[in-house]
């Protein structure tokens, strides 16, 4: 039995390593037995379980229980059949799709130019890139209202040159709306890893490739590319899942068109307080995203990140 | 050095400016400057004005952020125990229960925000734990929220912990808890410290979850932000925001700074 040791039951002077022959027991923290390192582990488990894992058992459990009473599949027969959330789904898994994709592709062009085409300032906007993933969501759609809102930057200066009474940007309430947020948001979070995993390519490879007459795009292609792609797997699916859990973009975009399914356990939940379907909601939802976490945490382990 | 040719070179840079400066330095001067102004019909601003500034330093406002920094602070030093804890613990463990842990502790990252938040709200509206409607539930969401990632950088770290200092200090006759406390902590301060920084801002700037679960006398500053966006105040909003960022960037300086006298030691 061994109990985690609290902090006060070690003295600030008896810490001192103090090399005594007598009491010489190597590893003596590895001697432990395996049902006592089973037993440390124990109370962050618990308190997991507590928490979360018990809290998740309740919503599945609430999903088979219809405000009518009883247990049965109701709920998700009720649910599955609505045009609502059919729509949810889809939305959710386009607009996830489609943003990876925009993300990876404008996160390579610009860990690239980073990377092999340095500039003055160019370690400066790598830790932007960091910044810019310590802030909320939700601040890019907030900003973005400013910029293609309907009174906001760029309908501001179309009516100053035209002279027209309304500005053509009015795409911000659309599912492009939210695309756009996406990818800006995201597209950090396809950088970060390709920028760890371009400082370890060996520029020799590139010197040798050059010298040998390949021009940038068939280094790109040849050399480069093949490098960069278990980051480009992982960041992708890392930023896959987040676009399909992603809220804060969806709410503050306040359209009513653009309904996810993240959303759609809100309204559910809190505003019509249809338990049972949210929870229905929540676990397809849980069920994509874990599926999908699942396969990023194998392709980011084979990978070795 | 990818291409040679000067023009060449700043053909790609100016490429580079055209995607980034729109897409991520605009967007945050944007909510900058908008947090100034009382009007934008044009290109720019109007309406230069500090009150929604002065507004954010009281009564309603100053509250939520008093909350959101409470609530970060407690989630974060909660989840850095229990998330290194967990983490220490598992890397003790056989291979396969290491697995099932480390498994159990990153469900949360996978697992969508509004269902934690639905899940807890589910668990803690009924006896025996009755949280619903107090400051608690949103401090036990944003913990359940920020424990896996502190815990998924830490245990990164324990990875790479070289085992020959712990053996030396165990050999020399230290206890296991001389080990943990002298020695592995020590060497995991530049880890931890990053986590705590990750966790606070990450709860800083926690929506989805508290949207499901704040009670009226605990409301945390992105919901107030969404509040005053929602109702077109989109200006008073921006302010708050910019608080907020300000709020979260100072933070994870000092932390930082933590980080780098640690790693100098």
């Amino acid at each position: 039995m061994t109990r985690a040791p609290a902090a006060g039951q070690i003295e600030p002077r008896a810490g001192q390593l103090m090399p005594q022959a007598e009491q010489f027991e190597p590893r003596a923290g590895r001697l432990r037995s395996r049902a006592g390192r089973l037993l440390w582990a124990l109370p962050p488990v618990a308190l997991l379980a507590v928490f979360f894992l018990h809290p998740l058992y309740l919503v599945v459990q609430q999903s088979f229980r219809p405000d009518t009473g009883g247990t049965s599949l109701r709920p998700y027969a009720d649910v599955l059949a609505s045009t609502a959330f059919r729509e949810a789904l889809w939305t959710t898994v386009w607009l996830a799709m489609a943003s990876t994709a925009g993300c990876l592709v404008l996160g390579f062009v610009l860990a690239l130019v980073i990377a092999f085409v340095p500039f003055p300032g160019a370690k400066t906007v790598a830790r932007f890139v960091d910044v810019f993933l310590s802030f909320p969501s939700f601040l890019i759609t907030l900003a973005l209202l400013f910029v293609y809102g309907t009174v906001g930057m760029a309908n501001g200066a179309w009516t100053d040159v035209t002279g027209a009474a309304e500005g053509p940007f009015r795409f911000l309430t659309t599912p492009w709306g939210v695309l756009l947020a996406e990818v800006t948001y995201f597209t950090p979070f396809v950088m970060r890893p390709l920028l760890a995993a371009f400082s370890q390519l060996d520029t020799a490879q590139l010197e040798a490739a050059s010298s040998l007459g390949a021009r940038a795009p068939r280094i790109v292609r040849q050399v480069i590319l093949p490098e960069a792609l278990p980051a480009l797997a992982a960041g992708g699916s890392l930023v896959l899942v987040l676009c399909l859990n992603e809220f804060g973009i969806v709410l503050f975009t306040g359209a009513k068109g653009v309904t996810t399914l993240p959303m759609l356990v809100y309204s559910k939940a809190i505003l019509e307080s249809d338990y049972p379907g949210a929870c229905v909601i929540a676990v397809v939802n849980v069920l994509i995203s874990v599926g999908l976490y699942g396969l990023y945490r194998v392709v980011s382990r084979r990978a070795g990140a | 050095m990818l291409v040679h040719s000067r023009a060449g070179r700043r053909a790609v840079q100016v490429l580079f400016l055209v995607l980034f400066v729109p897409l991520f330095a605009v967007p945050l001067l944007v909510v900058l400057a908008a947090s100034f102004a009382t009007h934008w019909s044009g290109v720019l601003p109007s309406g230069p004005t500090v009150a929604h500034y002065r507004a954010a330093g009281r009564g309603e406002a100053l509250q939520a952020l008093t909350t959101s920094l409470v609530t970060a602070l407690t989630a974060s030093l909660v989840a850095l125990t229990v998330g290194t804890w967990a983490a220490l613990a598992a890397a003790a463990l056989p291979r396969r229960w290491r697995r099932v842990l480390d498994a159990l502790f990153v469900l949360p990252v996978a697992v969508p925000s509004v269902v934690v938040g639905l899940a807890v709200l589910v668990a803690f509206s009924q006896p025996p734990m009755l949280l619903n409607g107090t400051r608690w539930i949103v401090i036990a969401a944003h913990t359940v929220l920020v424990t896996a990632f502190a815990h998924q950088s830490v245990s990164a770290a324990v990875v790479r912990l070289d085992p020959a200092y712990e053996q030396a200090a165990a050999s020399l006759g230290a206890t296991p808890g001389q080990v943990l406390w002298r020695v592995r902590l020590p060497l995991l301060l530049p880890s931890l410290t990053a986590a705590a920084g990750l966790c606070f801002a990450l709860s800083m700037g926690e929506l989805s979850a508290t949207m499901m679960l704040y009670p009226p006398d605990w409301t945390p500053l992105p919901v107030l932000i969404y509040a005053a966006t929602d109702r077109g105040a989109l200006f008073a909003g921006s302010a708050l925001a910019v608080v907020l960022m300000t709020a979260t960037l100072l933070v994870l300086l000092v932390v930082s700074r933590l980080r780098t006298k640690a790693s100098y030691r």
